[in-house]
C-alpha cells in the first residue's frame, strides 16, 4: 500500500488513488494534421522505464485534483511531486 | 516424557481436557496442543504425504514443519500449527497427511480489522525487541510492540524471553499479544494478525471477533523477530523424536514437558550445550553430545563433562534408528539407545519482514546464515533476527556425508530428500529458484522456514559455488499462513461490498421488487405478481409501458452539474455531437468516445442557462465520466472556466412511460401545460408535480410518450407514492432493457464493449461533422476504425420465434466467426423473441453453434418511424383522481440512532449543504471553520460545501449526502475499524476536515470538538450506517 503525496490533502493510502499513466502526454495542438501513425503513437505509445517515471495520479476519493509526481518504479519511491502544466523536475 | 514438577509457565491448579486422534487426554492453561501432546506421551502427530512415513513434533514455534494438524471442534479449521495454537478445554484436533478438511458450514465467528498508526512498531517482545520498545517508550514516542505469544499477564512465570513486565507502560504504548506480523508493504505498512478469541475455545465470546487485521502505517520499524534453527540432513533425520535442540529447552522451561527420557544431542555450535546441561539437570539423560567441530568450545565441553556428558568431538550422527520413532542413534559407528536426538545445525536470523521490506541480504560465512543488509525503507533489526545470536558456532554443517541421500529429509513436509535435490542439479538445474520447484522443496505449509536455507547450501555444494553463492527463494508474505475469514473480515454477507440504493428502495423492497446489481447500486430488476415467473412479469411490465402506463425509478442514472462561462465549449470537446448550440430548455442525447474513438457513455444533457448544463451518465459510470471530465479540465484545458459536481443523490428520477403518461402528469402537475404543443419533445419544464418542486424532462428510453420526473430525493418517495396512485405499473430494469432494446437504443457496456465506435451502432448521426475536433474525431479516420468489416450492430430475429438466442453467444455465417449477441429478449410488442448482434459484413441469416438460425434485421425493430413517441395527437383528459397526499420530506438514515459504551451514532439529517467553487479560499485546506451556524468545509484548492443554512452561493448539494454525528470518546476506535487515516488528535484535531474512505465509502469527515461528522453520499448511507453498527459491537 504506497503512501501517496497528495500536494492538498498530504499523505494518503494508494486505494484513494486512480493512476493516470505516463504525465507529459499533450493531447495534440491539431490532430488532423498528424499522420495515423503520429496520431497512434499519441494513443497507444508509452514508455516504461525502470527508474525514475513521470506519472499522473487523481486524488479521486479525497479532493478530486490531478497531480503529477516522479517515482522509481524499482523502489516506488515517490520523489518529486508537482501540478498539472509545471515542468518535469531535474532528478539529480 | 513427562512433566517436569516446577518448571513450565503452566497453571497446574487446572486440567484442560482434550481430544487427539480420538484419544482424551489432559493438559493445563500455558500449554500448547503441542506441548500437551509431549506431555502425554505422543509423538506422532502426522504421516507424511508422499511416504507415508510418521512424523512427530520437530520444534516448538511457528517453523514447524510437521505437527500441522486438524482442528475438529469447536470449528473445522484444516492445516493448524499445534506447536502454536494455545490449548483450551474442548479442543478436538486430528493427524494429518497432507491437506486438511475445510468446513462445511458458514463459520460463525466474527472477523474484524483495524487501521492504527505509530512512531515505532517492534516486532518481537524478546529481549532485544522489549529493550527497543522501552527506548522508544523512553522518548514519549506512539509505539506499537506486537508479539506472537500470550500477553505477559497470561504468564505464570517469566522464561528466557521476556521479561514482558514493564513493557506498555508508555502513555502512548499499545501490545498487542498474540499478533503475527505478516506482511512488509511498501512505506512502512505491515499487516498483522491478531489472534483474540482461538485460544478460549468453547468460551470465546461470540460478539468478540474472533481474529482482527491489523494495518498499522509505522514511521520506524524495529524487527526483533528472532533466529530458527537450522536442522542437518541425515539419515532417517525425519523420525518422530528427533528435535531442534532449542525447542527442546523450551518444551522444557515454557511447558514443563521432558520431551524424551535418553537424549543423544547433535550439534554444530555451542547453542545447543545450554540445551543439553538444562535437560540433565531436569533429570532427563544425555547419552552424549555429537559436536561437528574437532574442538568444541572448552568452557561448554567442561561443563557438560563435569554434567557426566560424554562429548564426542568431531563426531558426525550418521543415522536415527528406531521403528516408528528414535531407538538408537548411530554416531561413526557407535549404536547409542536414545529415544530423543537433540539437533542444532546453526540458527538462521527470521529475516522474513526485512526481506519483503525490500531489504537486501546477505550471506554471512561465519553463521552460515543470510543476514539483513541493506533496506530502502526506515526499519532496523535488532537481536538474533540480526544476526547478533549470543554464541559460538562451528563451520556450517548442511548435510551428514553418506553413500545413499534417500532418507536424508530436507524439507520434511514435502518429503523432499538431499537424493532429490542432487538427482535436481543432476539434472542441470542450478538456480535454487527452479530447484524449488523442481523438487518442491519450500513449498508446503511451512514455506520453507526449516529447509530453505538447508535446499540452497545443498545447490551451492552440488554446483561447485561457494556456501551462499546459490542464493535462495523469495521472503513473500504472509509470514505465516492467514485464514481467509480475517482477509475477509467484516467484508461479507451483507458488508461485503458498499452497496447503494435509491430514496424509493424501501418501496421496491416492500412491493416484492427483486434487484439486479448495477455497478454498487441494487435496482429494482422487476416486480413478480404473486404466480408469475420473470418471463410473464416483464411481459406484463413491457405491455403496461406500451399500451398504458408505467414508471420506473431511474434515479440510479449518473447527474453531473456542469457550470461556468466555458462549459459549452467543454461539453462540445467531449460529446462527438454539438452541446453550444443546445437551447435553453431544451435536451440533447449525446455519446462520449475516448480518443482512441470509442464509445464511452452516453447520457441527455440539459440546459439549464447559458453557462449551465445538467448532463445523466450511465449508472455504471458515473464516477469514471466526473473523473475524465476533470482529468480533461485540470491537465489539458486548465484555461476553461468549468466546473463539474455530481449531484447524482441529490436527484430522485421517476421515468413515466407509455401512452397514459401525459394524462397522468397533467394530473399530478395541474400548472404544467402537458399537451404536445405547449411540451415538446427534448425539452424540460420546471413546475410542481403532486405538489414538490420537480424538473420534468420530455425523453424517452422506450420510444413511447415519456417523461422523466426529477425532485429533490428527500421527496423522491413521495412523488413516487404519488404517481402510484394514479393505477401507474411499476417496471424493472429488465422492462427496460426489453423496451430499449426493441427500438435499437444501444446500452453502452452491453452492446458495447470498448471497441465499439458511434459508427459501428449507426450512430453517424451522432458525430458531428462541423466541429473542427472533438475527443475520437481524429480516431474516426484512422485505417482501423474506418475499415469496412467492422462490427455493426444489428437486429436479429430468431426462425424459431421462441428460441431466445444466449447474450454473448457467437455467431456463425457458414463456419466463419461473424460477431456475437450483444442483447436478447422475449417481446410483447413483437410477440416473439429477438436480439441485438455486433455483427461483420453482410448477411441474411447467421447461426449460433448450437445451430439456432436467426434472419438478420435493422436493430430497430419496433416503431421505425418513432409515431409513438409524441403520444396521441388530441387526447382525452383522464378524469381528474382526487388530489394527492402532502409531500413528506424523507432523510436516507430516518431514525437512525445508538447508543454504546463511549459512543454515540446518530443521522444529523436535513443540512443545507452547497458546493461552493470560488478562487479566494474560504478556509485553509483541510480545515473546517464553523461560525456555530454554518461550517465551511474545504474540499480542494478551489472548492469549498458549506453546511448549515448561512447563505452561500453554488450548487445545492443538500440531499446529495447526509450526515452522521459520532460522538464519544471511543468515537476514533470506530472510525479506525475502516478509516486509514491517522486520526489521533494530535494529528486530526477539532477543526480539520478530509475527504476520504471509510469502509471502502467515501466520506467527508469533520472532527468536532466531541467527536466527528461524517458526510455520506445518500445512497451509500444505509450501507454505512449498518457498517458502522456492527463496527461497534464489541462497544
Amino acid at each position: 500500500m504506497l503512501l501517496i503525496p497528495c500536494p492538498w490533502c498530504g499523505a494518503r493510502d494508494e486505494v484513494e488513488f486512480h493512476y493516470g499513466g505516463q504525465a507529459h502526454v499533450a493531447y495534440p495542438e491539431d490532430p488532423s494534421a498528424l499522420s495515423d501513425e503520429q496520431w497512434g503513437r499519441y494513443l497507444f505509445f508509452r514508455e516504461n522505464p525502470e527508474g525514475d517515471f513521470a506519472e499522473r495520479w487523481s486524488h479521486s476519493a479525497g479532493c478530486r485534483r490531478w497531480f503529477n509526481v516522479v517515482r522509481d518504479t524499482r523502489s516506488n519511491r515517490i520523489k518529486h511531486v508537482y501540478l498539472p502544466g509545471e515542468p518535469r523536475p531535474v532528478t539529480p | 516424557m513427562s512433566r517436569h514438577p516446577e518448571l513450565g509457565n503452566i497453571d497446574r491448579s487446572r486440567t484442560l481436557r482434550f481430544v487427539f486422534d480420538g484419544r482424551e487426554y489432559h493438559g493445563h492453561p500455558g500449554d500448547t496442543l503441542a506441548s500437551a501432546l509431549l506431555a502425554n506421551g505422543v509423538r506422532r502427530v502426522g504421516t507424511s504425504t508422499l511416504l507415508g512415513r510418521p512424523r512427530g513434533i520437530f520444534s516448538a514455534g511457528a517453523e514447524e514443519p510437521n505437527a500441522v494438524v486438524q482442528i475438529e471442534e469447536p470449528f473445522p479449521e484444516p492445516m493448524v500449527l499445534a506447536t502454536t495454537t494455545e490449548l483450551y478445554d474442548g479442543l478436538v484436533a486430528r493427524s494429518l497427511s497432507g491437506r486438511g478438511r475445510l468446513a462445511d458450514r458458514p463459520d460463525p465467528c466474527r472477523y474484524d480489522a483495524v487501521h492504527a498508526h505509530c512512531d515505532v512498531l517492534v516486532v518481537g517482545a524478546g529481549p532485544a525487541g522489549a529493550a527497543a520498545a522501552r527506548a522508544a517508550e523512553s522518548t514519549g514516542a506512539r509505539v506499537i510492540i506486537a508479539d506472537s505469544g500470550p500477553p505477559a499477564a497470561d504468564r505464570t512465570r517469566a522464561y528466557s524471553a521476556p521479561d514482558p513486565h514493564g513493557l506498555g507502560t508508555g502513555p502512548q504504548t499499545r501490545v498487542l499479544a498474540r499478533t503475527t506480523v505478516v506482511g512488509y508493504y511498501d512505506d512502512n505498512y505491515l499487516v498483522a494478525v491478531e489472534r483474540r478469541t482461538a485460544h478460549l475455545g468453547l468460551d470465546a465470546p461470540p460478539d468478540l471477533a474472533r481474529e482482527r487485521v491489523w494495518r498499522i502505517r509505522a514511521k520506524r520499524v524495529v524487527l526483533a523477530t528472532g533466529a530458527h534453527e537450522r536442522p542437518i540432513a541425515f539419515a532417517g533425520n525425519d523420525l518422530p523424536g528427533v528435535m531442534l535442540a532449542g525447542s527442546a529447552r523450551t518444551y522444557l522451561h515454557r511447558y514443563g514437558v521432558l520431551p524424551g527420557h535418553r537424549a543423544v544431542v547433535f550439534t554444530t555450535n555451542d547453542s545447543a550445550y545450554a540445551t543439553a546441561l538444562d535437560l540433565a539437570a531436569a533429570g532427563l539423560t544425555i547419552a552424549a553430545i555429537a559436536d561437528s567441530r574437532p574442538e568444541p568450545a572448552q568452557d561448554w565441553a567442561d561443563r557438560a563433562r563435569a554434567a557426566g556428558i560424554e562429548v564426542l568431538a568431531g563426531q558426525l550422527v550418521t543415522e536415527a534408528r528406531g521403528d516408528g520413532e528414535v531407538a538408537s542413534v548411530l554416531v561413526g559407528t557407535r549404536e547409542l539407545p536414545a529415544d530423543l536426538l537433540l539437533v542444532s545445525g546453526g540458527w538462521n536470523p527470521v529475516v522474513h519482514l526485512f526481506s519483503q521490506s525490500g531489504g537486501t541480504l546477505r550471506y554471512d560465512e561465519r553463521l552460515g546464515a543470510l543476514v539483513p543488509g541493506e533496506s530502502p525503507q526506515a526499519v532496523e533489526v535488532v537481536g538474533a533476527a540480526g544476526g547478533d545470536l549470543g554464541h559460538g558456532s562451528g563451520e556450517p554443517l548442511w548435510f551428514v556425508p553418506a553413500g545413499d541421500y534417500s532418507r536424508h529429509f530436507v524439507d520434511l513436509q514435502r518429503d523432499v530428500t538431499v537424493a532429490d535435490v542432487w538427482r535436481a542439479t543432476g539434472a542441470g538445474l542450478t538456480s535454487v529458484e527452479h530447484v524449488k520447484r523442481y523438487t518442491t522443496a519450500g513449498t508446503a505449509h511451512d514455506q520453507g522456514k526449516t529447509s530453505g536455507a538447508l535446499t540452497s547450501a545443498l545447490v551451492a555444494h552440488a554446483t561447485g559455488v561457494a556456501p551462499g553463492g546459490a542464493g535462495v527463494t523469495t521472503f513473500r508474505a504472509p509470514y505465516l499462513p492467514v485464514s481467509f475469514a480475517a482477509l475477509a473480515g467484516r467484508d461479507r454477507g451483507a458488508l461485503h461490498d458498499p452497496v447503494r440504493i435509491t430514496a424509493l428502495h424501501d418501496w421496491h423492497a416492500a412491493r416484492g421488487a427483486l434487484f439486479e446489481n448495477v455497478g454498487q447500486w441494487r435496482r429494482p430488476w422487476y416486480y413478480p405478481r404473486a404466480g408469475e415467473d420473470m418471463a410473464a412479469a416483464v411481459l406484463r411490465e413491457c405491455r403496461a409501458a406500451r399500451e398504458h402506463v408505467a414508471a420506473m425509478d431511474a434515479s440510479t442514472l449518473g447527474k453531473i452539474d456542469v457550470i461556468g462561462p466555458d462549459a459549452a465549449e467543454f461539453l462540445d470537446r467531449l460529446y462527438t455531437n454539438l452541446m453550444s448550440s443546445l437551447a435553453v430548455g431544451s435536451i440533447r442525447y449525446g455519446v462520449m468516445c475516448r480518443p482512441d474513438g470509442m464509445v464511452f457513455d452516453d447520457g441527455t444533457a440539459i440546459r439549464l442557462a447559458e453557462d449551465h448544463y445538467l448532463i445523466t451518465t450511465t449508472t455504471g459510470n458515473a464516477a469514471a465520466v466526473l473523473d475524465w471530465m476533470e482529468e480533461w479540465l485540470q491537465t489539458e484545458w486548465p484555461d476553461l472556466r468549468v466546473t463539474c459536481t455530481s449531484v447524482t443523490e441529490q436527484w430522485a428520477t421517476v421515468a413515466l412511460v407509455g401512452p397514459g403518461s401525459r394524462a397522468v402528469l397533467g394530473d399530478l402537475a395541474p400548472g404544467l401545460a402537458v399537451d404536445r404543443a405547449g411540451f415538446p419533445f427534448m425539452t424540460w419544464r420546471e413546475t410542481e408535480v403532486a405538489g414538490i418542486p420537480a424538473r420534468v424532462c420530455r425523453i424517452s428510453f422506450s420510444g413511447e410518450l415519456a417523461y422523466e420526473i426529477n425532485v429533490s430525493s428527500w421527496y423522491g418517495l413521495s412523488l413516487w407514492e404519488a404517481v402510484m396512485s394514479r393505477d401507474v405499473t411499476p417496471y424493472g430494469t429488465e422492462t427496460m432493457h426489453v423496451l430499449r432494446a426493441e427500438k435499437g437504443y444501444p446500452i453502452v457496456g452491453q452492446d458495447t464493449d470498448g471497441t465499439t465506435t458511434p459508427q459501428d451502432l449507426g450512430m453517424e448521426w451522432i458525430v458531428s461533422k462541423k466541429k473542427p475536433d472533438f475527443l475520437g474525431k481524429r480516431s474516426f479516420t484512422r485505417r482501423d476504425t474506418a475499415r469496412p468489416d467492422r462490427r455493426r450492430l444489428v437486429g436479429l430475429l430468431p426462425r424459431d420465434p421462441e428460441a431466445l438466442l444466449p447474450e454473448g453467444a457467437a455467431l456463425l455465417a457458414g463456419d466463419r466467426m461473424a460477431g456475437h449477441v450483444t442483447s436478447s429478449y422475449p417481446s410483447a410488442a413483437l410477440g416473439r423473441t429477438f436480439a441485438l448482434a455486433l455483427v461483420s459484413g453482410t448477411h441474411t441469416t447467421l447461426t449460433t453453434r448450437s445451430g439456432v438460425a436467426a434472419d438478420v434485421t435493422s436493430s430497430v425493430l419496433y416503431d421505425p418511424g418513432n409515431t409513438r413517441r409524441d403520444g396521441a395527437e388530441t387526447e382525452t383528459a383522464a378524469p381528474p383522481a382526487g388530489g394527492f397526499e402532502a409531500p413528506v420530506r424523507r432523510s436516507p438514515l430516518a431514525g437512525f440512532e445508538a447508543e454504546f459504551d463511549g459512543l454515540r451514532l446518530a443521522e444529523a439529517p436535513f443540512l443545507t449543504q452547497v458546493n461552493v467553487r470560488t478562487g479566494t479560499p474560504l478556509t485553509p485546506p483541510g480545515t473546517a471553520v464553523t461560525d456555530g451556524e454554518t461550517t465551511t468545509v474545504w474540499l480542494g484548492p478551489d472548492e469549498w460545501l458549506t453546511v448549515g443554512p448561512g447563505a452561500a452561493r453554488g450548487v445545492d448539494v443538500s440531499a446529495q449526502r447526509t450526515a452522521i454525528r459520532i460522538t464519544g470518546p471511543r468515537a476514533r476506535d470506530l472510525l479506525a475499524h475502516g478509516c486509514a487515516l491517522d486520526l489521533h488528535p494530535d494529528v486530526f484535531p477539532p477543526g480539520r476536515c478530509a475527504q476520504t474512505l471509510l469502509a471502502r465509502t467515501q466520506i467527508i469527515l469533520i472532527a468536532e470538538s466531541d467527536g466527528f461528522l461524517v458526510l455520506v453520499r445518500a445512497s451509500f448511507a444505509a450501507y454505512l450506517g449498518a457498517w458502522l453498527l456492527d463496527a461497534a459491537t464489541e462497544f
